[in-house]
Parts: C-alpha cells; sequence; structure tokens
C-alpha cells in the first residue's frame, strides 16, 4: 500500500506552517477553513513550495528531506496536481493538454494508447478532445484538468479544491467521477476541501489543519464525529459517516433497507443490488434526541444509543446549541441539540436516548457507480 | 516597375530592406533574453538595465550614433577588439544594421516584456507538476503563449530601423551603396536641385513599405490570437 509521509516546518511572512502526518488511505482530505495552510501543504508536497525544514516521502521515494540536502524540482517528482481554477494551456487543444504530460515522460514510464483510451472513458471527455479549453464549461475544464494529471502517470494525484469555483449543478457532475479515481485508477488522492460534505462523501483518511497544524488525523469515520475539532463542526454540518450495506428492497413501499452498524435505516428506494455497500453520512443538526421510545413521528429513522459525550466548545456565535456524542450499538453518531434541552433533558454521559434522524446522505461510495448523492428528508423515512 | 527607380534609388530601398531585415533578426535573441529578464529576474541591476536599454529611445539619436561611432570605430574600444577578428562595422552596411538594432531594442524588449508578464505564472507551475523541465515549459508554454507580444516587437522594431536616420548617418554616414538607406537617400534628394522628383517616389515606397509591414503584422497577430485565445 502507497503511503504518504509529511513533516514540513515552513514560515511565509506571518505565517507559519508545522505540519506532520501519516497516511494510507486511498483518498487522504486535507481539511481546514481558508488560511489553515492546506494549499501551502499540498503545494510543498508539489515542489512548487520549498520548506524550510522538514522531509516528505511517497511510495518510497523521498521527495524532500532537509537534513539530507534533498530537494526533487517539480519536474522530476510524478506528483499529479489538479489545480482549483484547472490551468488548462489556452494554446493547446484538448487531447494536446491531456497529452501534455507524455511529451516529457521518461519512455518506459510513458503511457501508451490505452491509457488516453482508459482516461478518456473514465472522465467521459470523448467527444471533447478537439476542442480548445476557451470553449469548455467549467465543469469540462475540471474533469480534462484530471485526466491531463492522471495521464502524466503519477504517484500521487493532489487535487486542490477542484470543486470551489464551480456552482452546485456542476459539483454535482464531477463528485462522482473523484468517487470513480478513488475506487478505480489505483493512484492514490491528496484532496484538499473546507466542505465537510465533500470528506464525508470522499475521503477514507482525514487530515484536519488548524493555522498551520494538525489538529486531527485519521479514518474519516473516527474524525468527523470529534466534538473537539471546531473547524469540523461548521454549524451542524460535521457528523457521523457509516459504512452501509444493502439488506433488502421494501418494493411495497419503495423503499431500501441499510444494514448499518448503528442499525437498520430505511431510505426511498436506491438503485443498487442487495449486498452492495454505500457510505452514509449523518449529519450532527439532523439528528433529534428523545428520552423515551417516541411515537406518532413521521420521521422514522430511529436508534437507540447511549450519551458518550457532552459538547462544551460551542461556537460563540452558537452558544445557543452544543454538540452530543452518541455510542449507537457501537457506532459514533452526533446530535446538534439546544443548551437548553440538555439540561431539560438531563443528557449526561452515560443516558440511554433515542436518534430520530430526520435526513440521510449517502452515496455509493466503495461501490464504485455513478449514481449521484442522494439525501433523504424528514417523512420519507419509515419506523424501524 | 525597375526603370521607375533609379539604380541608385533601387540600392536604397534594397539596403533598407536588408538592413531593417539584418537589425530586426539579429536583436531578436538578445532581446528576448533581456525582456525575460525584466520581466522574472530579481537581480542586482534590474534597473540599471532597464534603464540601458530604454536609453536609445530617450537619447537624441545623434547621440546613440556617436556614442556608437566611440565604442565601435575601428579605434574604439570594442570596434578595436572587432577588427583584430576581421569585423569592421563603421562605415560599412553591418554598422547601420547595428544602429538600428540599437534604436528598434527598446521597441522590442518593451513589447515582449509586456507580453510575458500577461503569462499565467501557474499554467507554468501546472507544466512543471506534469515533468516539464524550465527550459521546456519556456519552450512549449511560455514562447507559445508571447508569440502576439514577439510579433509586435518585431514589428516595431523592423519600422524603427526603416525610419531609423540620426543615429544612422552619424555612426555611418551616407554612402551609396554601402549606408545610404532610403531615409538617408530622401534626405540627400532634397539636398541636390532637382531631386524633388526622386524624393516624391522614395517616399511613396517608404509608405508602400510601412503599410504592408502593418498589415502583415495584423494578419500575423490574428492568426496566432485564434490559436491561443483562452
Amino acid at each position: 500500500m502507497t503511503s504518504l509521509e509529511v513533516d514540513v516546518e515552513h514560515r511565509a511572512g506571518v505565517f507559519h506552517l508545522q505540519a506532520s502526518f501519516r497516511s494510507q488511505g486511498r483518498l487522504t482530505a486535507l481539511f481546514g477553513r481558508s488560511g489553515s495552510g492546506k494549499t501551502t501543504l499540498v503545494n510543498a508536497i508539489a515542489g512548487l513550495v520549498r520548506p524550510q525544514r522538514g522531509r516528505i516521502a511517497t511510495d518510497g521515494a523521498v521527495l524532500l528531506d532537509t537534513r539530507a540536502g534533498v530537494f526533487v524540482p517539480r519536474h522530476r517528482r510524478r506528483i499529479g496536481y489538479v489545480f482549483q481554477e484547472g490551468r488548462l494551456f489556452p494554446h493547446l487543444s484538448v487531447r494536446q493538454n491531456l497529452l501534455f504530460g507524455r511529451w516529457f515522460a521518461v519512455r518506459h514510464e510513458r503511457g501508451d494508447a490505452a491509457d488516453l483510451h482508459a482516461v478518456v472513458a473514465l472522465l467521459d471527455v470523448g467527444p471533447l478532445l478537439e476542442r480548445r479549453p476557451g470553449e469548455l464549461s467549467g465543469g469540462e475544464k475540471q474533469r480534462v484538468a484530471i485526466g491531463r494529471a492522471l495521464l502524466a502517470r503519477p504517484r500521487l494525484l493532489l487535487m486542490d479544491e477542484p470543486l470551489a469555483s464551480l456552482d452546485e449543478a456542476r459539483k454535482a457532475e464531477i463528485l462522482p467521477y473523484i468517487e470513480r479515481l478513488r475506487d478505480e485508477a489505483g493512484v492514490p488522492i491528496v484532496y484538499v476541501s473546507h466542505a465537510v460534505s465533500e470528506v464525508a462523501r470522499l475521503a477514507t483518511t482525514v487530515v484536519v489543519l488548524e493555522e498551520g497544524r494538525v489538529a486531527a488525523v485519521g479514518a474519516t469515520a473516527d474524525i468527523l464525529g470529534r466534538l473537539d475539532v471546531p473547524a469540523l463542526d461548521q454549524g451542524g454540518e460535521g457528523g457521523a459517516v457509516l459504512e452501509a450495506r444493502v439488506q433488502a428492497h421494501d418494493d411495497a413501499y419503495g423503499l431500501t433497507i441499510l444494514a448499518t452498524p448503528a442499525g437498520l435505516l430505511q431510505v426511498p428506494r436506491l438503485s443498487l443490488a442487495p449486498g452492495d455497500t454505500t457510505r452514509v453520512h449523518i449529519r450532527a443538526r439532523d439528528v433529534l434526541l428523545s428520552v423515551g421510545p417516541p411515537h406518532g413521528l413521521s420521521a422514522l429513522n430511529v436508534l437507540a444509543g447511549r450519551v458518550l459525550e457532552v459538547g462544551v466548545t460551542a461556537l460563540p456565535h452558537e452558544a445557543a446549541s452544543i454538540a452530543v456524542r452518541l455510542d449507537c450499538g457501537g457506532a459514533p453518531l452526533n446530535a446538534r441539540v439546544t443548551r437548553k434541552s440538555v439540561e431539560l433533558l438531563g443528557l449526561v454521559p452515560g443516558r440511554t436516548v433515542f436518534a430520530v434522524i430526520k435526513s440521510v446522505s449517502f452515496d455509493r461510495g466503495a461501490g464504485g457507480g455513478l449514481e449521484s448523492v442522494g439525501r433523504c428528508e424528514d417523512g420519507a423515512f419509515v419506523a424501524r | 516597375m525597375s526603370d521607375w527607380l533609379s539604380p541608385q534609388e533601387w540600392t536604397a530601398v534594397r539596403l533598407s530592406l536588408l538592413v531593417a531585415s539584418v537589425a530586426t533578426a539579429a536583436s531578436l535573441p538578445f532581446g528576448l533574453l533581456v525582456a525575460y529578464l525584466l520581466a522574472r529576474g530579481r537581480f542586482w541591476g534590474r534597473s540599471l538595465l532597464d534603464t540601458l536599454v530604454h536609453l536609445p529611445l530617450i537619447l537624441p539619436p545623434v547621440v546613440t550614433g556617436y556614442l556608437l561611432l566611440v565604442g565601435f570605430g575601428r579605434r574604439g574600444p570594442i570596434g578595436g577588439l572587432l577588427a583584430e577578428y576581421g569585423i569592421v562595422l563603421s562605415f560599412r552596411w553591418t554598422g547601420a544594421a547595428l544602429a538600428c538594432a540599437v534604436m528598434g531594442f527598446p521597441l522590442l524588449v518593451r513589447a515582449m516584456r509586456l507580453s510575458i508578464e500577461a503569462v499565467d505564472a501557474k499554467l507554468e507551475e501546472a507544466a512543471g507538476t506534469l515533468g516539464a523541465s524550465p527550459p521546456l515549459v519556456f519552450l512549449v508554454v511560455t514562447l507559445p503563449l508571447i508569440l502576439p507580444g514577439i510579433i509586435a516587437g518585431m514589428i516595431l522594431c523592423f519600422a524603427k530601423a526603416m525610419g531609423e536616420f540620426g543615429a544612422t548617418i552619424t555612426f555611418v554616414a551616407n554612402i551609396p551603396g554601402e549606408t545610404q538607406t532610403l531615409s538617408s537617400a530622401i534626405y540627400t534628394l532634397t539636398q541636390v536641385p532637382g531631386g524633388e522628383a526622386g524624393a516624391m517616389r522614395l517616399t511613396l515606397v517608404s509608405i508602400a513599405i510601412s503599410v504592408a509591414a502593418l498589415l502583415g503584422s495584423e494578419w500575423m497577430a490574428r492568426l496566432v490570437g485564434r490559436r491561443i485565445a483562452p
């Protein structure tokens, strides 16, 4: 398994980056607010920034080791980079852009025509090949930029907020391709983002950056559920990520039953076969808590659990609400409730509660398909 | 057509075209280097280089011509050195080309420098991450993107060279068949009785060449512009 090892220190003006992490993930998300040092960190990996001190290694190759005096220049690193704004060459056609990396590859590392076909098929850019970058939409440009980076046969692919300059519709258009890439291309990815939903959907490993330092690092499900990482909270956008398996379809009501470690969830019918896996993201603000088994609700996904932890670090502008971490049959779940409710219901660690789930986001994740992300709201859920 | 101009007038036209072409072509590589240094370089003496390059634009052409004479004349420090290798510039058409090149240089550099500054350095970074070494990045990304600026600079330099008078006549005089360019020929004809007709003919030739150069550059710029339109 390819690993990425980063331990760097870099000072630029008042900004001080001091970050160290290791990842074995297929898609490592660098997550943090703007100004937290995400881009500086990927630029250091790509060789666009030369850190004053540190070591970067991937796939067994040392790219930077200031103690040993090693600094591999960017054109010899074989690190693919998909930039926020695409950066396609305006004087070249889409085909020439895609094949750009091949012009400079050493013979034995050079891809063949099959590579181009595979990437063109993976990203659906066939109809665009003879066009110029100026004639492409934002989403098309990003797909070409991804293909261009892939065809240079990188050992690692960096993506710096590749969706940031796109509107919601274009984002939804690109996300499935990135999932496909993660599952099929066999190139580990480092993905920079400040959107919890993207991280929850895509990442296998999360590195949280805060003011130039690594605040947390670990598997996505572990990190996103933590209450002590304010950057993840973002007004309840954060929450639990659960691996789910399709157990059965309920054709009479048009529902799909998903088995998760926290219990069964019923969602509007998915076009997945029984046995397929998917990833479910349950945002903290979509979870209500009840101290007794609730009756007569339309929101009918209700999971029994135990309070693990009550958050203390509410954001100043949201001082009225607070995060509560639950344990549902061994799986973590987060709820964002008001402080008043915490007091009225006596929510303390150990207390048995029922989590009422208003909405579930899911993607086909490991299934590798191209189904777009879905979200089921309130009444669409049925009692278990 | 050949009877329309006298042999001496023809020689002046041919010589002017030769001098301007050689001046433009020979200063192109130096101009590109200096433009790149000024646009991207961060080194000590950058503003000094900038001033030096622009000096011929500000100085009276006669002063530039005189400085060339002092420096590149047979007894001058550089001219003497070149003479040892058999290269003589003073009172030769090559000297006229040098004078024209020096006078056109600021215009050449300025146009190219502006276009280099307009190139998004982020594209060059992207090319680097795709495996292109810095010299190759320049060749396959920077150079194609600044082509319109290079063409514009060359046209300006050529036009300046075609019209150059003061520095040329001071440095290499006005020798028919060797250093008498269009401008010097027109000047000479206006100084002799009955020369007005010849002066007018050469003036028309001069206008024709200028218009052709302008149209040619527009056409080339459009051709290139269509290829690299973002």
